[in-house]
């Protein structure tokens, strides 16, 4: 039988606020245990919830990049269960009264086509604290710094078909929060996390197959093998005849499996209820409004300007726009060097390969923006060649300085006197009477190896364009 | 709707509560009573009026997003029955 995949996502992502959601707690990460947990976040008796401003503000930024519907008046509920990271009992979130209601992602696949992935709504709501279940002789330690930290639970429709649509989805959405300033999407220390809603149906069947729920998946790769494996098991179970059990599945990286994550748990019943502590949030129109006016560019509209004003080939404007600060660094670049096309060239390839190389991210990378331009510059005014620049790259890497002080010190600035190149060319020629007699049977290909020795003759620092045609020149 | 044995051992469960076998007939018939009352509310014609979210005629006041609670862990964590390297000891929760 022919199966099916749908896929949904809610995306769980911290807001970058200064102070926790319902009190005045920092929310720094990696802080010594609990000390960043006051009273409210303990959930002592008798301390109430003042809602943070900054929180309501970011929700409706999102809800603005997505274009989606704004909950002018939002409501808090308590989701009430029992788990030691949550010491008041109950998690204080939005649920019928959401901050941002109905939206949609326009997400791009592997083969340059788009597909429109619905979104839910996204509310508001605090995260947890932690459990730390090692070293602690049968007891479980519990971190609450996080307890009380901002959430923006972004729900989608169960609108992707595949891992891959969901990887999309989920990069695209990191890529978002980043822009708009909301989140740093920092996978690691948790602040963007995913859970994923996978089932399998018939091919053509209207109604949805069983779904399993895969909690906490922290990594886009994590999730493309996750919901694969999740896929693969379900329609296993479903072929020998067996039926897929509603429930919470972790994903173990380790073991690449899924498995069954609150067996003993009965089913969850959060009785959910208006939070009495929390009056309703009424936005304005005019605050809407001044915080759509001040929305930054959005990664769509400029992959679509680098197309149009540098020239740019699609895939490689994605590229460039796939976060904010590689998107402003190349912008940058191609207006102090003046040509994009070369930007884009050297921030894709040179910049972005040293970058993975030593795991760092271009706003910490030591060749600036700046410098770069620079470099960009001297191969356009025939300083050095793009072959050299990659040398001086390098140099500035390491950082010795700009390009134009490497080129000096290195004495690397390309030959231009003709009669220096064209000595070296004399030499070459002398030197291989084979080839030349080759090129003059007509096999063009002689040439590239002319360039080639006699750049390796001018240490690099002939210029290839002058060269080819001098010694086509000569050869004749 | 009336609640049997069975509900109100689940809803005690839920809210940890630890209640005597006894008293749960007692538990059964209040809780019920407290449900008859929603269900004859339930009956009224809602149709065009807005959901209420808080019986005040009022809205939440926000706050500036500044930090200005200090490290108290100390003082807190002198209420706890057990603490070791600043964290809070609980029974083991996963097995």
């Amino acid at each position: 039988m022919e199966w099916e995949t749908v896929i949904g996502l809610e995306i769980h992502t911290q807001l970058a606020t200064k102070s926790k959601i319902f009190s005045g707690a920092a929310t720094a990460y990696g802080a010594e245990p609990n000390t960043q947990a006051c009273a409210v976040d303990l959930g002592l008796p008798g301390v109430l919830p003042v809602l943070n401003k900054e929180a309501i503000t970011m929700g409706v930024k999102f809800g603005l990049a997505l274009d989606a519907e704004i909950g002018m008046t939002s409501a808090f509920d308590r989701k009430n269960y029992f788990y030691p990271d949550l010491p008041k009992g109950y998690q204080t979130t939005q649920m019928d009264y959401p901050i941002v209601g109905k939206g949609s992602l326009t997400i791009e696949l592997e083969d340059g086509s788009t597909k429109v992935v619905g979104v839910t709504r996204a509310h508001l709501e605090e995260d947890a604290g932690k459990s730390l279940h090692e070293d602690f002789q049968g007891m479980t330690g519990i971190d609450l710094n996080r307890a009380g930290t901002p959430l923006l639970e972004i729900v989608s429709e169960p609108d992707m078909s595949s891992a891959k649509e969901a990887v999309a989805y989920m990069r695209k959405m990191h890529s978002l929060v980043r822009y708009i300033g909301i989140s740093d999407g920092n996978m690691q220390e948790g602040s963007f996390r995913c859970d994923a809603n996978v089932s399998v149906r018939p091919k053509g069947q209207k109604e949805f197959g069983t779904r399993a729920e895969l909690k906490n998946i922290n990594s886009f790769r994590f999730v493309e093998r996750a919901i694969n494996i999740e896929v693969e098991r379900q329609i296993d179970l479903l072929e020998a005849g067996g039926s897929v059990v509603q429930e919470t599945r972790l994903y173990d990286a380790d073991k690449d499996e899924t498995r069954s994550m609150r067996s003993k748990e009965e089913a969850n019943d959060y009785r959910y209820f208006p939070c009495p502590d929390l009056l309703p949030v009424k936005i304005s129109q005019e605050f809407v409004d001044e915080l759509k006016a001040n929305l930054p560019e959005l990664p769509d509209v400029k992959k679509a300007r680098f197309v149009e004003t540098f020239a740019l080939k699609a895939e490689d404007a994605s590229t460039l726009t796939s976060s904010r600060e590689m998107a402003e660094y190349f912008e940058v670049v191609a207006e102090k060097c003046g040509d994009g096309k070369l930007a884009a060239n050297w921030v894709i390839g040179e910049l972005s390969g040293y970058l993975n190389k030593e795991d760092t991210d271009i706003a910490s990378s030591p060749v600036t923006a700046e410098m770069l331009a620079l470099l960009i510059t001297r191969i356009k005014d025939n300083t050095i060649s793009g072959k050299i620049a990659k040398q001086v790259f390098e140099a500035m890497w390491k950082g010795e300085g700009d390009a134009d002080a490497i080129i000096d010190s290195k004495g690397l600035k390309q030959i231009t006197d003709t009669g220096a190149i064209e000595a070296i060319v004399d030499e070459i020629i002398a030197a291989n009477p084979e080839q030349v007699e080759q090129f003059k049977a007509g096999k063009e290909k002689v040439l590239g190896f002319f360039v080639g020795q006699c750049m390796k003759a001018s240490k690099g620092k002939a210029n290839p364009g002058q060269l080819n045609q001098m010694i086509r020149d000569k050869l004749k | 709707m009336s609640l049997d044995k069975n509900d109100v051992e689940k809803i005690a469960h839920l809210a940890r509560l630890a209640i005597a076998e006894e008293d749960i007939p007692g538990y059964a018939a209040s809780l019920s009573s407290i449900l008859e009352l929603v269900e004859q509310m339930n009956a009224v014609d809602t149709e065009n009026v807005s959901a209420m979210a808080h019986p005040q005629d009022a809205y939440q006041r926000l706050r500036e997003d500044v930090v200005t609670e200090e490290n108290q862990r100390e003082h807190f964590q002198k209420n706890a029955p057990e603490v070791e390297k600043g964290l809070y000891l609980v029974p083991q929760v996963i097995e």
